[in-house]
């Protein structure tokens, strides 16, 4: 087996070394009738050609983002990746390392988790960020944690604009920990009165912009009277490449920022590893879930980095600490800093203004289809169409003409009466023929 | 400052270092400055073409600030994180005997297969006739944990460890729930020796956590057991192989035990790595148990993640499972995101996609290359591994159970350090020095100073002869009294020991553009 640099004739002699006659013998506190008295009934060793038949046949059985004209978004983006970054994050000695509990032997990904956390804190206009969350989702539901024991309340309001599986993590999460979630139903073109829901018992709104309709929200308000009773705004994004263009959460007076950094630098991969963004106020700091890299001076004055604030964690607090979290995102991280330190602030805006005039033309392209409508006033790359039919039937027939569409929005939240509502991303990655293909093929199949 | 093992978190007295260069490199080692230090806001690394003007759709709401965000060219970001990566220690460069974290070989054909267009450039939410593929690759990843396991059911969205800990505990408060019993039975018992996961997941959810006691040994005894054991236990969260490095011999014993007082049994699967191939855990009365892919199954940890922890479950806790999974029916597969009316299960979705698809076609390539005989192998050889290291060194270190057969890793204690000076960080730091990544410390708690020792089945026995040659020199130099060795290491490493107790005091957590400096007065 490649894998496995012990000889027979190692074995026998480490066996002699260790003073038993056989490997079984190191085994013996397994109790005799359990061990496995058979293999598992599984195949044998192969080598890599069989390997890469095996799963390259699976490989070949989907249809992948860069094969067609892709539209779908709602929490995960089709986005160009650099080579630098793939290459990069490859290096041995990102892929291969630990979390860097040893500290002098791992500068390397403590440098770049500092060089992150500020990055991440600049992009929300927020004062500090954690070393990354699970994804997006995890880190909305830790957030309202967070603000549970900041403000002592245990009730969250729910913003019906939020993505709706958001919404389920975190509402999952309150149930398990027996706090109170009121969640706003669905908010199409956010119009809910979401001030109405504040009063003093709550510990805070959750708000989501881009919400998962698309549409951009002003959270000034919301923050307003959160603030006035005491309570926390949670502000919520699924896609980053959105805070190259829009108003960040933190000018905004959110509290917590909570999102998802797929968008940068990471594949769509079916839905993960991603990397969960997650920023705070300076005063929060120590009611913070996750890791934090801060910097220190070595035994020479030399200036290093140190995992920090441990004391929030539950390798040393235990049944007492901030989150359960232990292995993160690392080298999701490593790829959103690459890619972002590649695009800068020029290429991040840039990024942005063409996702953005992307999706502006082709909200015009389908608002011109027959009985179609763009539903919203205002939206980044990502915006709700009402349809004359049930979007799921479309986006499966419009898949048949090699189009993949868009996110039917009863896949999200089935029985909602939202039917006939279809949510469509477009990024830097459309062309003119994408569009032009997406809206022969709906034409043709409404 | 001291930590309460007597783990020195300030560095001593700063020792200068001999031949001084003028730019603070040495050789291959190079100082590298921050981003932000020599980025530039007007810098570009990817080629966009500005697009044409189009009327916005911002409704107002257009970012009014400047970000500040750096960006480099694409030689110096090139160069930038390639000087950082030379500055980490990483499987591909030495022995990592991390215990407890199984640092494995990571095959690169791993890496190939995750990124085949297939699977890293599909969406979570494409419809189910364009991704038969991913979601028969999950299928077959079950069914390999399930075969291994000898447990009916897995759930494999959970994203690491600790949130597999978060599912399956979370499954048994849900089986608890539909028992009507969620008022009375909320208490978890933890080991002491538990990873601090096992107790944080815990008290998340609302239970409270009850300590168990290790034995003599190291191992959980079943009376003890019994004794805590009640109306009021929901479950016991039992790590097996322990984080001492034994198999729980009375196991099966505890699950009965557990079982009869109407509790569930957790298992901490963070150790499969010892017994896949040789114990099922299904036979041993487990009812929930996650899977550090990351560990037993060789996804690389990247430097902290990212990690995958699919749970097992029994019969009992099936029907609890969170959302989604995977159905198959006449040949076609779909996933199932919403529960019918029907379902029992309260539990919804604990992360927003179906998990962490990147670390399953690592983890089942693994799989495949190994089969099931490879695996059987690979188990032998991690535990053999760990035994020849033990049976090294038991002469010179302390094993805080007596010198018996472990699983995949060996845990010794400080007590042979006692009265020289040099403790285990020291011991740790100057493993550093002979290019070594030290083992784990100071975790498990129930030992003073532990140092817990993972060598792993991907160890040839010539590395291993080499590593345990360099503990006994260094345990000598201990016994020898040249304490500086230990207590200024490491010398040789990119950084010296670095300043934990002023990283806490006066946390700096982010770049800050420095004040501008004042002209000086001529
Ligand atoms: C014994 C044990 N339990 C649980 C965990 C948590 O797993 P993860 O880091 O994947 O969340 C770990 C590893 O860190 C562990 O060693």
């Amino acid at each position: 087996m490649r894998y496995l640099p012990l000889t027979d004739a190692d074995r026998r002699e480490m066996l002699a070394r260790i003073g038993v006659a056989t490997v079984d013998e190191l085994f013996t506190d397994i109790p005799e009738r359990m061990r496995m008295a058979a293999p598992a009934d599984l195949p044998r060793a192969k080598g890599e050609m069989e390997v890469e038949r095996h799963l390259g046949a699976m490989a070949a059985r989907n249809v992948s983002a860069s094969s067609v004209p892709f539209f779908i978004g709602a929490g995960a983006y089709k986005h160009h990746v650099p080579a630098t970054v793939d290459h990069l994050i490859q290096r041995s000695e990102f892929l291969t390392s630990y979390t860097p509990y040893q500290p002098e032997i791992a500068q390397g990904t403590l440098q770049y988790l500092f060089e992150f956390q500020t990055q991440v804190a600049m992009l929300t206009g927020m004062e500090v960020a954690n070393a990354s969350m699970y994804d997006g989702s995890t880190a909305a539901a830790e957030a309202v944690l967070m603000a549970h024991r900041v403000t002592r309340r245990r009730k969250a309001v729910l913003s019906g604009g939020i993505h709706p599986h958001y919404a389920e993590v975190m509402t999952t999460l309150s149930d398990l920990a027996g706090d109170e979630v009121v969640r706003l139903p669905p908010d199409v073109t956010a119009t809910e009165d979401l001030l109405a829901a504040i009063d003093d018992s709550v510990s805070c709104v959750v708000v989501q912009t881009p919400d998962v309709f698309g549409n951009l929200r002003d959270l000034r308000a919301v923050a307003d009277k959160a603030h006035a009773h005491g309570a926390l705004l949670v502000a919520v994004f699924t896609e980053a490449v959105s805070l190259g263009l829009v108003e960040a959460p933190g000018a905004m007076g959110a509290d917590i920022v909570a999102g998802e950094g797929q968008s940068i630098g990471n594949a769509l991969s079916f839905g993960g590893p991603y990397v969960g963004l997650f920023a705070t106020r300076q005063k929060f700091v120590r009611q913070m879930p996750g890791r934090l890299a801060g910097e220190t001076v070595d035994a020479d004055g030399r200036r290093g980095f140190v995992l920090t604030l441990s004391t929030r964690e539950q390798h040393i607090r235990r049944d007492k600490a901030t989150s359960n979290i232990c292995t993160n995102s690392g080298l999701c991280c490593l790829a959103f800093t690459i890619h972002m330190s590649l695009l800068g602030e020029s290429g991040l805006t840039r990024l942005a203004r063409v996702n953005h005039a992307n999706a502006v033309k082709l909200a015009e392209a389908l608002a011109a289809v027959p009985g179609v409508k763009v539903l919203n006033e205002t939206f980044f790359n990502e915006f709700t169409l009402r349809l004359p039919k049930p979007a799921a039937a479309v986006v499966e027939a419009m898949a048949d003409h090699h189009v993949l569409a868009g996110v039917p929005v009863p896949r999200l939240l089935p029985g909602a009466g939202l039917d006939d509502l279809l949510l469509v991303a477009s990024t830097e990655v459309n062309t003119d023929a994408d569009r032009a293909a997406f809206v022969a093929a709906l034409t043709e199949v409404l | 400052m001291l930590n309460r093992q007597g783990r020195p978190t300030t560095p001593g007295a700063a020792v200068e270092s001999a031949h001084p260069t003028f730019t603070g490199n040495r050789a291959l080692q190079q100082e590298e400055p921050l981003i932000f230090e020599f980025g530039r806001t007007d810098v570009i690394g990817v080629d966009l073409d500005e697009p044409a003007p189009v009327a916005d759709r911002l409704g107002g709401l257009k970012r009014k600030d400047t970000i500040g965000l750096p960006g480099l060219s694409e030689p110096e970001a090139m160069r930038h994180y390639v000087r950082l990566s030379q500055k980490n220690y990483g499987i591909d460069t030495g022995l990592f005997p991390l215990g407890s974290c199984t640092m494995k070989h990571n095959p690169r054909l791993n890496e190939r297969m995750a990124r085949l267009p297939g699977f890293a450039d599909i969406h979570p939410l494409q419809p189910a006739s364009t991704v038969q593929g991913a979601l028969a690759l999950m299928d077959e990843l079950a069914h390999w944990l399930k075969e291994l396991t000898g447990m009916p059911a897995v759930t494999l969205s959970p994203k690491a460890g600790a949130h597999g800990e978060l599912a399956g505990m979370a499954a048994i408060k849900a089986a608890i729930a539909a028992r009507g019993e969620t008022a009375t039975r909320n208490v978890v018992l933890v080991p002491d020796s538990a990873h601090g996961t096992n107790p944080a997941t815990a008290a998340l959810i609302g239970f409270t956590v009850k300590a168990v006691p290790a034995r003599e040994d190291g191992t959980v005894d079943p009376a003890e057991v019994a004794k805590l054991a009640g109306p009021d236990t929901a479950a016991i969260m039992l790590t097996n192989p322990n984080t001492c490095g034994l198999f729980e011999r009375d196991v099966v014993e505890i699950a009965r035990v557990i079982h009869e007082a109407g509790g569930y049994f957790y298992c901490d699967g963070a150790n499969f790595n010892a017994i896949v191939g040789k114990a099922r855990p299904g036979d041993l009365g487990v009812d929930a148990m996650h899977i550090n892919l990351h560990k037993t199954f060789s996804t690389p940890h990247g430097g902290g993640g990212p990690g995958a922890g699919p749970v097992v479950l029994s019969d009992r806790l099936a029907a609890f499972a969170p959302l989604p999974y995977v159905r198959l029916d006449d040949g076609r597969f779909s996933l199932v995101e919403h529960a019918a009316v029907s379902d029992q299960s309260p539990l919804g979705r604990l992360t927003a996609f179906h998990g962490q698809m990147g670390m399953f076609v690592r983890a089942l390539a693994f799989m495949l290359s190994h089969g099931a005989d490879g695996l059987k192998q690979a188990s032998e050889d991690a535990v053999l591994n760990a035994n020849y290291v033990r049976a090294c060194l038991a002469d010179l270190m302390s094993l805080p159970f007596g010198n018996r057969a472990c699983m995949h890793e060996v845990l010794f204690d400080d007590a042979w350090l006692k009265g020289t000076g040099v403790t285990t960080l020291d011991f740790a730091k100057a493993m550093i020095d002979e290019g070594y990544h030290p083992m784990t410390v100071y975790f498990p708690l129930v030992v003073h100073g532990a140092m817990l020792i993972e060598p792993t089945e991907s160890e040839s026995k010539a590395s291993l002869d080499l590593f345990i040659a360099t503990l006994r020199d260094l345990a000598f130099a201990v016994r020898d009294g040249d304490t500086a060795r230990f207590t200024g290491a490491p010398y040789h490493a990119p950084r010296r020991r670095l300043d934990e107790t002023r990283a806490a005091r006066q946390p700096v957590l982010r770049w800050t553009a420095p004040a501008p400096v004042a002209e000086a007065a001529e």
